[in-house]
């Protein structure tokens, strides 16, 4: 890795020489140019950006569970086959972000035995059941909107290949947020039992979602140099109070109602809301949330039980390559 | 109170439709129990995507058996409202998945008569069934070539991968037979030309199946014996498992919108 060799370097000029690359980084910085795989950058931007991607990576993968678990009973062909497509589309999202994440020196398998080793996390929504097919809808409309909302600032990031990734994501993502929300739409115009499905996954889905832009300001622990750094650009309280404004008005033409009775429309407009079990947040982040066993290990399954498959695939690639050379050597 | 099956007029043309989309369903829903399970996400994407092709076939048949039968069912009342004696897909294709090399032979057996049929199908007579089919080869081209491909490598890989082939093989082997078979309701058809003979098609099919299998360093059973009874509703006990969650949610809301 260039910043490994630059740090090992010799010479009594060695911090003068990162002193000026930094300077150099962060003006750059801060003439909003993008920095690219073969840039110098510092170890700590490198390291932050490969942690952010990975676990954006990580969510994507994990995320493919809970809608998962309802593809082989949606409840009509068209939702069968928009689901699966859905599902489908996040898991290219984790190859773009695997991608994205391997320019800054980490291999994807890696950073896969990382998580799968529970040593690195992915997004604490995914701990959560999907247990009716209202639940489907609902993380369309809320869990895709909240992944919006953070990630339209994203495609602004400094880092080239995370900002290319999120417009791509984001293209993708919004197509997602509208047809949760188009299932919503049409569970609160069906029936009575419909509607109660749909009253009962918003009520559960709610507070875990509003989690989803990370701990309150004054105890998040990655902002402030994230921020100088340009890879972030609204504080989590900021984010949050932008989607619970836009999604507000959503609730009310569905007719569903918000599982927070102290919320109230303040004088700038603004909804604000009671507070946030953060207890909760950092049960699930901690492992014990409702199904971190069951996602962690559906997810370990599939890597253990799939072990000989791949394995037969790089020794066959082998053999080929075998013969190849044994043919041009005839 | 459950939702009641439908009843269904099995014109010989509605019979034909319901048998070919049904294949496509139940094979794509079978795909479909990957996602999320896959060896490699490279795969997860890709079964995904064949499972997609499939399901989008399967309504398209499913829009037209009901177009030509002209009452009040549709694809989700063919899909949701039958029982397992009212399907009429090939048992090969309701297989459960097995390890992987189970679901990659079962598509392979699949696809190299589905690339075959399909093409041949596009010289229909009808021009609703030519028009699927010139769209459907092109999806089951690349799913032979895709699972021709991992024939190959499981085969020709470790000893493992090797014995695993070599059981699914085994395994389905008495399955593929019922791809060929023709009964009465398809003899009319295939008389006025709007269903090719699919026993025309048996060769080419056994050429490619044993070009792959030889190359992958397999080897097709000697035992000919064939299982039928998929196409007149005599299934595997595999299928009713597969129904009953395919269809729980229409089965518990009867008569709702979704």
């Amino acid at each position: 890795m260039y910043t490994q060799a630059l740090n090992s370097s010799d010479g009594d000029d060695r911090g003068i020489e990162d002193a000026a690359l930094a300077a150099q980084f962060q003006a750059r910085i801060d003439a909003d140019e993008r920095i690219e795989p073969n840039d110098w950058m510092p170890a700590a931007y490198r390291k932050t950006l490969t942690r952010q991607i990975s676990q954006h990576a990580h969510s994507e993968i994990v995320g493919m569970l809970p809608e998962g678990n309802w593809i082989t009973r949606a409840p009509s062909l068209r939702r069968k086959a928009a689901l699966l497509a859905k599902v489908q589309d996040e898991c290219g999202h984790g190859l773009y972000l695997y991608a994205a994440a391997e320019t800054l020196g980490t291999s994807r398998e890696e950073l896969v035995d990382a998580m799968l080793a529970g040593k690195a996390k992915y997004s604490s929504i995914f701990n959560y059941p999907t247990l009716t097919w209202a639940d489907i809808g609902t993380i369309g409309w809320l869990v895709d909107g909240a992944a919006i909302m953070n990630q339209i600032p994203l495609c602004r990031c400094s880092y080239g290949p995370y900002a290319r990734a999120m417009i791509r994501v984001c293209k993708e993502e919004s197509f997602h947020q509208r047809q949760g929300f188009e299932i919503m739409v049409t569970l609160c115009r069906g029936t009575a039992e419909q509607k109660a499905m749909a009253q009962n996954a918003l009520d559960r889905w709610w507070w875990p979602v509003l989690m989803m832009f990370g701990p309150p300001d004054q105890a998040s622990q990655h902002s402030d140099t994230s921020t100088k750094w340009k890879i972030k650009r609204f504080s989590n309280d900021e984010l949050r109070q932008k989607f619970v404004d836009a999604t507000v008005p959503q609730a009310e033409f569905l007719g569903l109602t918000i599982p927070d009775p102290g919320m109230k429309q303040n004088a700038n407009g603004n909804w604000e809301y009671s507070a946030i079990d953060w207890n909760e947040f950092k049960q699930v982040l901690a492992g014990n949330g409702p199904c971190n066993r069951d996602r962690i290990a559906a997810r370990r399954k599939a890597h253990e039980e799939g072990a000989w498959v791949r394995e037969a695939a790089a020794a066959y690639a082998e053999k080929r390559k075998g013969r190849r050379l044994a043919q041009a050597a005839e | 109170m459950a939702a009641a099956n439908i009843e269904v007029s099995e014109t010989p043309l509605v019979l034909y439709a319901l048998r070919r989309a049904d294949d496509a369903l139940i094979l794509g829903h079978r795909l479909s129990e990957w996602c999320g399970h896959a060896p490699a996400l490279e795969e997860d994407m890709a079964l995904a995507n064949m499972g997609l092709d499939l399901l989008g076939q399967a309504r398209e048949l499913y829009s037209y058996a009901a177009k030509v039968e002209g009452k009040d069912n549709d694809e989700d009342k063919f899909a949701y409202l039958r029982d397992v004696r009212q399907y009429r897909n090939l048992l090969l294709v309701e297989q459960p998945n097995g390890d992987f090399a189970r679901t990659m032979v079962r598509q392979f057996f699949y696809a190299a008569f589905a690339d075959l049929y399909w093409r041949a199908m596009m010289a229909s007579t009808d021009p609703t069934l030519a028009a699927i089919a010139a769209k459907s080869e092109k999806e089951s081209a690349y799913h032979l070539r895709h699972s021709s491909e991992w024939i190959v490598r499981l085969g020709d890989g470790t000893e493992e991968s090797h014995r695993r082939a070599q059981d699914a093989v085994d395994h389905l082997w008495a399955y593929t037979g019922e791809m060929f078979a023709v009964d009465d309701s398809e003899r009319g058809l295939i008389d006025a030309s709007i269903a090719i003979d699919p026993a025309a098609l048996q060769p080419r099919w056994l050429k490619t199946v044993s070009g792959v299998i030889n190359e992958a360093t397999l080897s097709l059973p000697s035992n000919n014996w064939m299982q039928k009874g998929g196409r007149s509703g005599s299934h595997s006990e595999h299928l009713g498992h597969l129904l009953s969650e395919l269809q729980s949610l229409q089965r518990t809301f009867p008569g709702a919108t979704w």
